[in-house]
């Protein structure tokens, strides 16, 4: 039954839709609700896809190839300068202390020291993309946290090159006369049977063509297809680019997703980088998604069955290992302790570039069938393990630093118990905070980002590390005893768990809550919030006031009309918030918004234009006095 | 030349034909700066240290508004309340503005015959600025009688470009250094023999 392409994507959708959902009810990350939802279709639960997990792998991977040559577009030269420091310190002595201590755990295991040194390069990567789809998915991209984990990453993602140069002068034999073969897997590529040193002078090579296709090839057909000024001819020049540098990839046996990220680097500055992104986000969404449902369809469970003790030692070695090498640098670059955490549990998963590395050594006979499918286990395994991993870290060992590290505050800050609470220190809270200060009112501060905690207490205000949906930190940060919490939350689904907590738990406290838009807006009205600010409401209708002024109106008069506009928008706001909707996830967003648009236009149809305003208009005064007049 | 300041304030400048036609005019003359505070202050928020300079570098003062409610429109009460400053326009060494001249502009829709003790309205113009002559001369200030433009809601096209011109005459006599004393007595700057002379009617 598996024979029938569109059996399997349909298999593979439905199971992203039905899992990917519950993961997040669960507040776990949707690449777990992906793994889980490879681990049911795969061979061993329901064996919805059976033999085909390995090709689906192989073809998913092309969404780790996309998110690595998206990754590419993000390095600009410049950047990448501005971070060599964190990125050449940090990822080079994860490599280096990382790859030393497994190789001497393998080696006291047992291992070969061939077989010991590329599982062991294996272990050294961690996977770019569980880690940057969870550190995007909670806005942690901005933290020390999170420049960190790209950094590490980025090493580890360029160390990948000199990797696979190295692993086939490991090779003892050449890989065709390897009598051990794998159907479809063993690609014929060009440089078979070349002499191994030629070999590498041509994956040098390779590399160099890359840079200077990008240049040369891929600028100009881009300006020539931009020229068409058709859309979808954009998106399918993205694709060819990434399949081309793919291709060409593998036929000199190199990683396409490293093809794809030097291609990504050398157009990172060229004028189409944004046109790039954008065409390819979506692809990079959905096939990241296929990726991980592969791994986790690619989870064999008789290897682990067969060998439970080794398996599990060896997953929980390499966690532990990968774990306490990163906490330790992180030490050595003086991250704050929560982060230290958040970074050594975040990475210390083996990435999908081991598949990658590993069925290359195999190819090169370096590593037998048992030690790959050994190893390989192992991966998937590390990498739905490290997820739920975080998940621990994040719920049970960092309330505890958190409020720790709130302790060591000097007592007389602890005992000044303030009335207001202010959640999120960003461009819109700290606007707030600074004018409340400006009035000697000094809000206690939340915020999720533990650099800017410093700075603030630092400046002396009262600063809370933390999520601030976590009761226990609302309660050290003194809610109990808070006469007001203002709600400055960038992302709505966090503004609305908040206000929802605060509200069922702590009556007493007023909230005055920062909404997004106006849906956002709706809903907190909808769930009885008196006091919503849309951050998208005085500022539009400033600037408004100001064409106006600028096209010669009287400022004044705009300036009254821009008052009432607020005023009246705030009372159709909750005029049409008060009826009940048909749908609460907004799931034809598009079309509601349409549909939204038309009432606010209707509305304002009937109030009328400012024409309606006769304050200090003399005219009508003047009519009928000229009539009185004329009649008498 | 004496500098001359006018502080224009209507909240409806755009609807208001006779302050247009004044303003149009006076506008223009050299040596005047028209300072517009609705249009400068719409939030009310007035800039003290500016308005202080401004006061500073002018020998006339120049309040111009319609007469609302028998006061000024509320942005000019905010003007005096904010800039005219203890210890610098009145009280112990209040003596910025000493020497200087105050001139109240009025427009109003009633006639002079509604602005007196049978009319109305009762009292005059003269008796209804009584807070801004005091407010003038506590400041060390000559409050001059008003100019004053009435009636404003029957005015023809032809008065009404009488009254910028005599608006215009007399600001030109202020420039001059003409003093309240050498002005001689009149109720309203309007009545002076010198603004008469040059009216075509």
């Amino acid at each position: 039954m598996s024979g029938s392409i569109l059996f399997e994507a349909i298999i593979f959708l439905a199971g992203a839709i039905i899992f990917v959902p519950i993961a997040k009810r669960f507040g776990l990350s949707s690449v777990l609700g992906y793994l889980i939802a490879g681990m049911f279709i795969g061979p061993y639960v329901f064996g919805f896809v059976g033999e085909e997990g390995e090709d689906i792998l192989h073809f998913a991977e092309f969404g780790v190839v996309i998110m690595l040559f998206l990754i590419g577009l993000e390095i600009e030269p410049k950047s990448f300068w501005h971070m060599r420091k964190s990125i050449v310190g940090m990822g080079g002595s994860q490599l280096v202390f990382t790859l030393a201590l497994s190789h001497i755990a393998f080696l006291f295991l047992g291992f070969d020291w061939k077989v010991s040194l590329v599982v062991s390069m294996a272990v050294v990567l961690s996977s770019t993309a569980i880690v940057l789809q969870t550190i995007k998915e909670k806005g942690l991209m901005n933290t020390s946290y999170g420049t960190a984990s790209f950094s590490i990453l980025l090493f580890q993602d360029i160390i990948v090159i000199p990797m696979l140069a190295v692993i086939p002068l490991l090779s003892n034999s050449n890989p065709a006369a390897s009598t051990d073969t794998h159907e479809g897997e063993v690609q014929t590529y060009l440089l078979e049977g070349l002499p191994i040193g030629v070999q590498t002078l041509a994956v040098i090579l390779s590399v160099a063509i890359v840079i200077l296709a990008g240049r040369y090839l891929i600028v100009p057909m881009l300006k020539l297809v931009a020229t068409t000024k058709l859309r979808e001819l954009l998106s399918a020049s993205a694709l060819l680019i990434i399949l081309g540098l793919s291709f060409a990839m593998e036929l000199v046996g190199l990683s396409p997703a490293l093809g794809a990220f030097l291609g990504g680097v050398v157009l990172a500055t060229s004028e189409f980088k944004h046109e790039l992104e954008s065409n390819l986000e979506p692809f990079k969404g959905l096939l990241l998604g296929l990726f991980f449902m592969a791994v986790g369809a690619s989870i064999n469970f008789i290897v682990i069955r067969e060998n439970p003790i080794m398996i599990g030692g060896l997953v929980a070695g390499v966690i532990l290992l990968k774990a306490l090498v990163i906490y330790l640098i992180a030490l050595l670059f003086k991250l704050k302790m929560d982060q230290r955490l958040l970074l050594s549990i975040g990475l210390a998963q083996i990435g999908e570039f081991a598949f990658v590395l590993l069925s290359f050594a195999f190819q090169l006979n370096i590593l037998t069938r048992e030690y790959l499918d050994m190893m390989l286990v192992v991966t998937a395994l590390s990498m739905t393990l490290a997820p739920i991993l975080g998940i621990i870290n994040e719920r049970v060992i960092l309330p505890k630093v958190g409020t720790k590290e709130s302790e060591k505050r000097p007592i007389d800050h602890i005992a000044k118990s303030h009335k207001i609470i202010l959640v999120g220190f960003g461009h819109f809270g700290s606007t707030i905070g600074r004018f409340l200060r400006s009035h000697g009112v000094e809000a206690t501060i939340l915020d999720h980002d533990s650099n800017r905690v410093d700075l603030l207490r630092k400046m002396g205000f009262e600063v809370y590390y933390g999520d601030a949906t976590r009761i226990d930190l609302l309660e050290s940060a003194g809610i109990n005893e808070a006469d007001l919490l203002i709600s400055a939350v960038d992302n709505p689904d966090t503004t609305m768990n908040l206000v929802e907590i605060v509200k069922e738990k702590y009556p007493h406290v007023k909230l005055m809550v920062r909404a997004k838009s106006r849906y956002d807006a709706y809903e907190l009205l909808n769930s009885g919030i008196e006091h919503v600010y849309r951050e998208s409401l005085d500022t539009s209708v400033k600037l408004a006031a100001d064409v106006l002024t600028q096209m010669g109106f009287r400022k004044y008069s705009v300036y009254r009309q821009a008052q009432n506009f607020i005023k009246y928008d705030e009372d159709s706001l909750k005029r049409l918030a008060d009826k009940p909707k048909d749908s609460r996830e907004y799931i034809f967003q598009a079309k509601e918004e349409i549909a939204e648009q038309e009432k606010l236009l209707e509305e304002d149809l009937k109030r009328g234009f400012i024409e309606a305003d006769h304050h200090w208009d003399s005219e009508q005064m003047r009519l009928q006095k000229n009539n009185s007049e004329k009649k008498a | 030349m004496a500098e001359v300041l006018i502080l224009f304030a209507h909240p409806k400048f755009e609807s208001s034909r006779v302050n247009k036609a004044l303003v149009e005019k006076i506008k223009k003359r050299p040596g005047v700066t028209f300072h517009d505070l609705y249009e400068h202050y719409p939030d009310f928020n007035i800039d003290i240290i500016k308005e202080k300079k401004l006061l500073l570098e002018h020998d006339v003062i120049v309040w111009h508004h319609p007469l609302y409610w028998y006061s000024c429109p509320p942005i000019l009460k905010q003007w005096i309340d904010l800039v005219l400053e203890y210890k610098w326009a009145y009280g112990p060494d209040g003596n910025a503005l000493k020497g200087k001249q105050v001139l109240s502009v009025i427009t109003a829709g009633g006639s002079r015959a509604v602005y007196c003790a049978e009319g109305n309205n009762n009292y005059s113009v003269n008796e209804f600025m009584r807070p801004f002559e005091q407010t003038a001369r506590l400041c060390g200030m000559t409050y001059l009688p008003p100019f004053t433009v009435m009636g404003t809601h029957l005015l023809a096209e032809e008065e009404l470009q009488n009254y910028s011109e005599q608006y215009d005459k007399a600001i030109s006599l202020l420039q001059q250094g003409i003093t309240a004393q050498k002005l001689g007595r009149c109720d309203y700057l309007n009545d002076l023999k010198q603004l008469h002379n040059s009216i075509i009617k």
